[in-house]
């Protein structure tokens, strides 16, 4: 794309071929001899990874649409089902759930890059305005797809954001309804979100091409701002900045497979591991962390049109910024006082994202009030201002005279951004916990942790008290019973599911008379509905206005907020902390009281529960010391019940975790030795520029 | 080129090759799921169990048709008519010579039981019809005989017998 090409194929069939479709000569171009400047640091090399992460998100979003159907009955469990029965399905979601946030991550360190090098400016404002256009199609897409499995999140996510729309003066209730295709969100809403969701990622795909295009037309921007001066400032971009770019993005990839093998539902809600109900709100509705600030200045504003013009505002601000920074001087190496206005910029922007995560009050609403106007005048009075006012450093001649003198990059922003983003991450994925809840305390779990496998003597354990006790009133109705026997499971032979099966009584039919009839339970059946209560409106009736919650993934839809700052912690490695649901589980299942504290009016029909959000639940005390008989010789008292039922509950909710973390571990193997023989290639690629700088 | 160059190259080159060849070891493992995926999930294997069948209800002279993997299978309740055709046609001369009898369970050769799906290009054919009064395939033309053996058409095989067992006189187990 500069330039008459030098591309001479040897090949015969090569140059008839480019004679009438020179495609390789397009591609030698742009990404063999393009000339790139010499001195990028790595901060240059996330566009790579972002191209990188687009088509990990196509490839595995297309596969998962081979198994997901946009349907209000059956998308959460078609989702449960490509986590349970789809061969690596479990991998493949993961891959795209976490990949969706690694996708921002990347967008958000490359966007920082620009803000912090200027470069948008001139030449480059189309290029900066096309990034903004992805940028916006990415937020998008990502929420789109985060309403597909149907979860509560989803669709509580999805009310709240076409709601937006319904701020628009006069026509704002048509349109709003227009995007449902109906009175509220519903099954038209789901499946053109699908429709839309599948599109939009071929749409970015488009503009990316016409943003490397208005790259290679401008040149890349690099550390010093300054244009390369000759041949001596670049190199060609194959095999250098291919090597450098590849070696990234397996460092990113080490990264990314972290959160996919390890701490996979960290970044998402535990919400969302219930099925839509569109009549119960969460009780603290967060959207995923990379919307965090917007949503911030969203809220900040007490004026609903107000607040989505300010929320869009601040985005579509983004594409005004080539003409808001008057300064001729690109990087802010040369600009002693932007560079300064830069951070606190950066800090001002993880503030709004932490603030967005917090409920909308008190101090919180204060703060997100001074940091939305703050960052409203960094962008229209401070930059505008800073350009008049700054004196810059002097700047180098070229490129090769800037790298003999090698400014220092601040290391710091590695940290600030990492840590930065980490509070990001998290803030959003902390979930519900009423004021005055105690934390459930931490118990030992043998599947916690980076080798965790799950103890079958427990599982099996946990089984009884579920098939005693639990059964009852309570479903497993994605769990099938050919399940006890799988890999990873509590390890039942497949003769002992078997006989389990056919303890069973399953409602099948009609036979050759249209009648329905029981009969014994197969290996490939699911566990058939508890024989309490036959429908919602009979439980609601039967147990205090509640339905017994379905405990197949239960173990995943229950968690409680950590807090700053030890739900950093969690994500790492070493003290990775993924089990609040059990540890939840299993602190309600003790903490019953007799007698509530003073106080406390406990309301008919309920039972004072001291872990349970509201204190008052409806499910009376399940377990008592010796309800359950134990072979093993373990205790039978209602501790070792609930870590056991508990523990069968992981193992329900998440029946690969054993091959999720076998492969993780490989996966995290092979990842560091490929990154450092990447390394070193890399580093004998660019010996010869090293020493000749 | 000299000597103390040419060791040079030589390093590099292996340096090269070896992160060429992890990074294909690598392509390969991530295509391994991408393509897996696609294969039947646990819940289609599990769904593909052994299915019993009652044969009591089935008159002589019926064809009834059940399914066992998706597959519709045949169970036809031969008569004595049937049976004699079937297997007074000298096997020889058959496109896809199989007798009658390695067609059928030995002491049940009233019973066929087939997959009720045509060889040629997967169309169900109809019982009792064409020039044999066995099964015609409506789609091209398949002729098949009271064994299901193909006689005429482009069908280039005999319809498939289904792996099956009898549990007792009138029940057979399929799978």
């Amino acid at each position: 794309m500069s330039g008459p090409s030098t591309y001479q194929p040897q090949n015969a069939f090569l140059k008839w071929f480019e004679a009438r479709l020179p495609i390789g000569g397009l591609i030698h171009s742009s990404f063999v001899v393009y000339p790139t400047p010499k001195n990028l640091n790595y901060w240059w090399t996330f566009g790579a990874i972002l191209s990188f992460m687009l088509g990990v998100q196509i490839v595995t979003g297309i596969v998962l649409a081979m198994h997901y159907t946009p349907h209000v009955d059956m998308a959460f469990n078609s989702v449960e089902h490509i986590m349970r029965d789809v061969n690596y399905g479990w991998l493949l979601r993961y891959l795209h759930s976490n990949g969706a946030s690694m996708f921002f991550v990347a967008v958000y360190i490359h966007m920082f890059r620009g803000l912090y090098y200027g470069s948008y400016k001139e030449p480059r404002e189309v290029l900066w305005i096309l990034g903004v256009i992805i940028y916006l199609l990415m937020m998008a897409t990502g929420f789109l797809g985060y309403t597909l499995p149907w979860g509560q999140m989803s669709f509580w996510g999805a009310t709240v954001i076409t709601n937006f729309f319904s701020a628009i003066p006069l026509v704002g209730d048509a349109i709003t309804t227009w995007l449902w295709g109906g009175y509220a969100v519903g099954n038209p809403t789901l499946q053109r979100f699908f429709s839309l969701h599948y599109l939009l990622p071929f749409v970015i795909a488009g503009v990316v091409v016409l943003h490397i295009w208005a790259l290679h037309v401008a040149g890349q921007n690099n550390p010093t701002g300054i244009d390369p001066k000759s041949g001596q400032d670049t190199v060609p971009f194959t095999p250098h900045a291919t090597i450098k770019d590849g070696f990234m993005v397996m460092l990113f990839c080490l990264f990314f497979a972290w959160f996919v093998f390890y701490v996979p539902n960290y970044l998402g809600h535990a919400d969302n591991s219930t099925p839509a109900n569109p009549g119960v709100t969460p009780a603290h509705i967060v959207p995923e962390w990379y919307y965090l600030p917007f949503y911030a200045i969203l809220r900040a504003i007490p004026n609903k049109l107000a607040g989505v013009v300010a929320m869009f505002g601040s985005i579509l601000l983004l594409a005004f910024l080539p003409w808001l920074d008057t300064s001729k001087v690109k990087s802010a190496t040369y600009r002693p006082l932007y560079r300064q206005f830069f951070w606190v910029f950066v800090l001002a922007c993880l503030g709004l994202g932490w603030l967005g995560s917090k409920p909308a009050e008190g101090g919180y609403t204060i703060a997100a009030r001074i940091l939305t106007a703050y960052y409203f005048i960094h962008f229209l009075i401070i930059l505008p201002l800073l350009g008049l006012i700054e004196t810059p450093k002097p700047l180098p001649n070229s490129i090769s005279e800037a790298v003999l003198k090698k400014a220092k990059v601040a290391a710091g922003l590695v940290l600030v951004l990492g840590l930065g983003a980490m509070t990001l991450l998290a803030s959003g994925s902390s979930v519900s916990a009423a004021e005055g809840t105690p934390h459930p305390p931490r118990n030992k779990w043998s599947f916690a942790g980076v080798f965790g496998k799950f103890d079958q003597a427990q599982l099996q354990r946990g089984f009884k008290v579920y098939k005693e006790v639990c059964q009852t009133c309570h479903g497993l109705s994605l769990v099938s019973f050919r399940n006890l026997a799988d890999p990873g499971g509590p390890g039942f032979t497949a003769g002992q599911a078997r006989t389990i099966a056919a303890e069973y009584k399953v409602q099948d039919g009609p036979n050759d008379q249209g009648e329905m009839f029981e009969r014994d339970g197969r290996v490939g059946d699911r566990f058939p509905p508890p024989t309490t209560w036959k429908n919602e409106a009979q439980a609601r009736a039967l147990y205090n206005g509640t339905v017994p919650p379905d405990m197949s993934v239960l173990a995943k839809a229950r968690s409680y907020e950590r807090g700053f700052p030890l739900f950093l912690v969690d994500a790492l490695p070493y003290f990775a902390y993924q089990e609040h649901g059990v540890d939840y589980v299993v602190a309600l299942l003790k903490g019953y009281k007799e007698k509530p504290p003073e106080g406390f009016a406990l309301p008919a029909g309920g039972n004072y529960n001291e872990y349970f959000p509201s204190h008052s639940i409806a499910m009376p005390p399940p377990l008592t010391d010796g309800r359950v008989d134990y072979s093993d010789g373990s205790p039978a008292t209602v501790d070792q019940y609930s870590k056991d039922v508990a523990a069968f509950m992981m193992w329900a909710a998440e029946p690969h975790l054993e091959a999720r973390k076998r492969v993780g571990f490989q996966v995290m193997i092979f990842l560091i030795i490929f990154s450092g023989l990447m390394y070193f290639t890399k580093k004998k690629v660019w010996a010869d520029v090293h020493k000749h700088a | 080129m000299t000597t103390t160059t040419a060791a040079e190259p030589t390093r590099r080159d292996f340096l090269y090759i070896a992160t060429g060849t992890v990074g294909a070891v690598g392509a390969a493992a991530v295509a391994w799921p991408l393509v897996s995926q696609m294969n039947p999930d646990a819940s289609t294997i599990a769904a593909g169990a052994p299915v019993e069948v009652d044969l009591a209800p089935v008159a002589e002279g019926q064809v009834i048709k059940v399914f066992w993997r998706s597959k519709p299978i045949f169970i036809s309740h031969r008569s004595k008519k049937e049976i004699e055709e079937a297997r007074k046609v000298d096997v020889k001369t058959l496109p896809d010579p199989q007798p009658d009898s390695a067609r059928v369970k030995e002491g049940h050769d009233q019973w066929l039981v087939l997959i009720g799906i045509c060889t040629h290009l997967g169309c169900i054919p109809l019982a009792h019809q064409g020039q044999y009064d066995g099964f015609f395939c409506p789609c091209h033309g398949s002729v098949y005989d009271t064994s299901g053996r193909i006689r005429g058409g482009p069908a280039p095989a005999n319809l498939t017998v289904p792996p099956y067992e009898f549990v007792s006189d009138t029940k057979i187990r399929i799978g």
